[in-house]
Formats: structure tokens, sequence, C-alpha cells
């Protein structure tokens, strides 16, 4: 297990290798939908994002005793950023895009070039993954998009993904695809009626 | 029979209950798929570890009482009814339920309206919940609700065979390939290990609504037509072979099970139609009395 704790320097996140598990510590901002559209238009974040770590996610969040707290934070699916996030890694410097389903072409080349890794989640680990928030410390455009949309800067410990693409230029989802395509040839030409 | 209001409270709050547990607590049969899943992967393995992952998940929904995915997915009622109830007050009823269990937060506000986009916050709308109501003549009700997340609803698919892409005729092993070929299709987005439910014939409407009734099924139940008993085994054992693994991470576990019922066809049509279920298999049911108490939970 490898512990990837802040500051994200182009260093650290160099050194991680397509299929290594890792524990984040730090600080993560939520994004989605209506944030990678925005961002993509050429509006400013309201918080740097730079060697920042983005995570495609529309957290439950409950206000406890005038606190937040987060419920359930499970990725969502990242290939709808796929037509923003390249854009997004070059123009603010992000270094971490956490999701899960994996993402495209575009987005290998831009964490490639840029420095930057693609860390697959456990879909559907909600409240493992809330167990891992321990605040809430901020929260930018919530009225302009709601809760589910808006970026939640969330303080998280032992935040546990697998690095899918790594800034070398691999792609695990690419790699299991293409493995996956050559072995179902095989079982497909071995089908008898 | 009018439902006088105290059964109505009654049947509401079960309704409520089975929405929760549903919501919060995977049944016995999945979870032993999931510890057997985990089992088969390699120690230190990636496969192992998203295993690991899930199965804490699974325990600590369950201890919390909140959803174990944030995505509640589609809601899918299939309940027998005592046939002297109205079956119009059930209906309402139900809904009422649905909208008390989001409010309780065991359901997210999950139902979008898809001309405006817009989100009522109460789940409840053309189309959701899907109902699907039967009356019986025995005396009491038989409740079943599955919640079917979103993410594993998009890698479904249906074929037409005969299916020249993937050279698929119209048989058993024209059935084989079309879903080898979706799960393949599928990798790890639809949050895998995952199970398939499959109908075979049918028109479009009718396939895919029989793949969700593969969905209440036992995991470790048996088909009754031999021909399609072999073919889940057949299928469970050569998808595992593709190497996808637990959430598209590579590994052995890809699918915990496979489901198939036949419909009959026109002539003129051979539909194979495949819902993908996610590890987070939501299902529970409950034989509840006439007079509206759950006595028995079914999985």
């Amino acid at each position: 297990m490898i512990q990837l704790e802040a500051p994200f320097t182009e260093e650290k996140i160099r050194s991680l290798k397509v299929g290594d598990m890792v524990e984040i510590s730090g600080i993560v901002y939520t994004g989605r939908d209506a944030v990678h559209k925005w961002l993509h238009e050429g509006h400013e974040p309201p918080v740097s994002l730079k060697d920042a770590i983005i995570y495609h996610c529309g957290p439950v969040v409950m206000k406890k005793k005038g606190k937040w707290v987060v419920t359930a934070a499970g990725p969502t699916t990242s290939t709808r950023e796929e037509p923003y996030q390249a854009d997004i890694i070059e123009k603010h410097g992000l270094r971490a895009v956490i999701g899960k389903g994996g993402m495209g072409e575009k987005t290998r080349q831009a964490c490639e070039k840029f420095g930057c890794v693609y860390l697959h989640a456990v879909g559907g680990a909600a409240q493992v993954l809330a167990e891992s928030i321990q605040e809430v410390e901020n929260v930018y455009l919530l009225e302009k998009f709601g809760s589910p949309e808006a970026i939640w800067q969330l303080r998280v410990k032992s935040f546990p993904v697998v690095v899918t693409i790594d800034a070398h230029g691999r792609s695990l989802h690419k790699e299991i695809e293409a493995e996956s395509a050559q072995k179902l040839n095989s079982l497909m030409t071995s089908i008898k009626k | 029979m009018a439902m006088n209001s105290a059964l109505q409270k009654k049947v509401l709050e079960s309704f409520i209950e089975i929405i929760r547990k549903t919501s919060v607590d995977l049944p016995g049969d999945v979870v032993d798929a999931i510890q057997s899943g985990r089992k088969q992967e390699p120690e230190d393995s990636r496969g192992k570890y998203a295993m690991c992952i899930i199965e804490k998940n699974i325990d600590l929904a369950r201890v919390k009482s909140q959803p174990l995915c944030q995505d509640t997915g589609s809601i899918l009622f299939f309940v027998h009814y005592p046939r002297k109830l109205d079956g119009e007050v059930l209906g309402k009823l139900i809904r009422k339920a649905v909208v008390q269990a989001t409010k309780k937060g065991y359901l997210r506000q999950n139902s979008v309206d898809s001309l405006t986009g817009k989100n009522n916050g109460t789940n409840v709308g053309p189309g959701t919940p899907t109902l699907h109501l039967e009356p019986w003549s025995k005396e009491f009700f038989d409740i079943r609700l599955i919640l079917k997340g979103g993410g594993c609803e998009n890698v479904g698919a249906q074929y037409s065979l005969p299916d020249s892409r993937i050279g698929a005729g119209r048989d058993l092993a024209g059935v084989k390939k079309c879903l080898l070929d979706a799960v393949q299709q599928a990798q790890g987005k639809g949050c895998g290990p995952g199970v398939l439910g499959v109908t075979i014939g049918g028109d479009r409407a009718t396939g895919y609504l029989h793949t969700k009734e593969q969905f209440l099924r036992k995991m470790n139940d048996k088909n009754k037509i031999p021909a399609l008993a072999q073919l889940e085994t057949e299928v469970l054992a050569e998808a595992n072979q593709l190497g996808i693994g637990p959430m598209g991470f590579g590994g052995k576990t890809t699918l915990m099970g496979v489901k198939i019922g036949a419909l009959n066809r026109v002539p003129a049509s051979f539909f194979v139609s495949v819902s993908y279920m996610c590890w987070a298999y939501r299902r529970q049911g409950a034989k509840v009395s006439i007079k509206g108490d759950i006595q028995k939970w079914l999985y």
C-alpha cells in the first residue's frame, strides 16, 4: 500500500504506476458535470486547483449542529467528463482525478504530458469512502449548482484508490479491455452449436 | 374491500421498512457470493483490495443504517396483494412510502424530469417508482423490492438475432455469444463483480422487464429448465475467464451469477435482453400479513 500525502507534487505523482494501490491523505475537491462544463467554458475556479485532486463525486452532505457532515461519498462515472478533463488538467494544473469507470484517450494523454494520474475509487462504496472524510473544510458554488454539483473541499485520511491511468502513458482500462477482447475472441470461436 | 386508516398506516410503515432494509442491507445470499469472490482473488491483488472495501462497505451501511451506495437507483416493486383489497389505494400507499423513505434519507432524491432536468425531491413522477401489482387469492402480501443503480443500468444491452457483428445465430450458442460480448463491453463500468439477468425472447419491452424479474431469484438457486441451468453455469465460468475482475481492475471474479429466463417470441423476432446488476445488489422482500405486519423476510 502506497501512502499519498499532501502536498501533491509532480514528483510524487510521477512516481505512481498503473496498478498501485494507494491511500490518499490531504485535501480533495469534488467536482462533477456542472463544474467541469463551467471550468471548460473558461470560468476561473473559486479556489486554486494547482497541484490539487478533483473527485468525481456528488456527495450527500447534511448540516449537523451547524457543521457540514458527509454521509455518503462514492464516485460517479468519470467518462462524462472526458470532453473537458484534459483541458482542465492542462489549464489549472490538476495532479490527480478520482472517479470510477476510467477515462479515455484524451485524458490519458493529458496525464502523461502534464503529470497527472487517474485514481479509481470503488464504485458503490459510499460508506467506506465517507468514513475516510475527516472534515468538510469549505464549499464553493453551492448556491449556483446545488449540493451534489458544488465544489466541496474535503479533508480525507487514507482514502483508498487504485491508479488506473498513470503519468507515463499507461492505462489499466485500455490494457484490460484489450486483453479481455482477445480472450473473448478465443472463447467465441470455441462456442459450438 | 376498502382499506381503513389503521390498516393503511400499518401497510405504509411496512413498506417504509422494506425500503430501508433494501437500501442499507444486502441479502445474505449476495453477501455469501461476495465473500467467495474475495476468497478467490489472490493476496495483495487489486481485485482482493476492491472486494475487501466492498465487504467493509456492506457492514458499515448495515450498522449505520445508511444507503450502501449513494445511487439508490431505480425503484422496482413487485407486489402480490390479497384480491379483496383495493389495488388503487395500495399503489398510492407505496408512492407515499417512497416519498417518506426519501425524506428519511433511505433513498436519494433520484427522479429527474427528462425534459426540464428538474428534480422535485420526492422520487415520485412519471414512471417512478415502477410498480408491478398483482392481486392473488392468498390472505397475505408478498412484497419484493429491487433498487438498481444507474451505472449498471447503463451497461445493459439488447441483441436482435441473428447478429453478424458477433456471429450470433438464433440458438443457445448465439445467446451465449451475446452474453459474453455484453460482459466484455461492460468492462468495470457496471461496478462489478456483477450478476446478469437475461431474457431469451419476448419483445423489446417484456424482454427487459423479465431480466429484472430474474434478479428476484436467489444467487444459489438452480434454473428449473435444464438447458438454461447449463447455459447459466457455462456463461458464468466463461465470463470469469475474461479477466476483467472486480471494478475492472483485473482478476478472477468478473461475474458472481447469471440468471436466464425465456419468453415466447413472434417468429420474426429473436431478442436477447441483458441487464447487469452491480455488486450492490439491493433486493429484499417480505411476507406481510393482511393486517399489515411484516411476518417474515424472504431473502
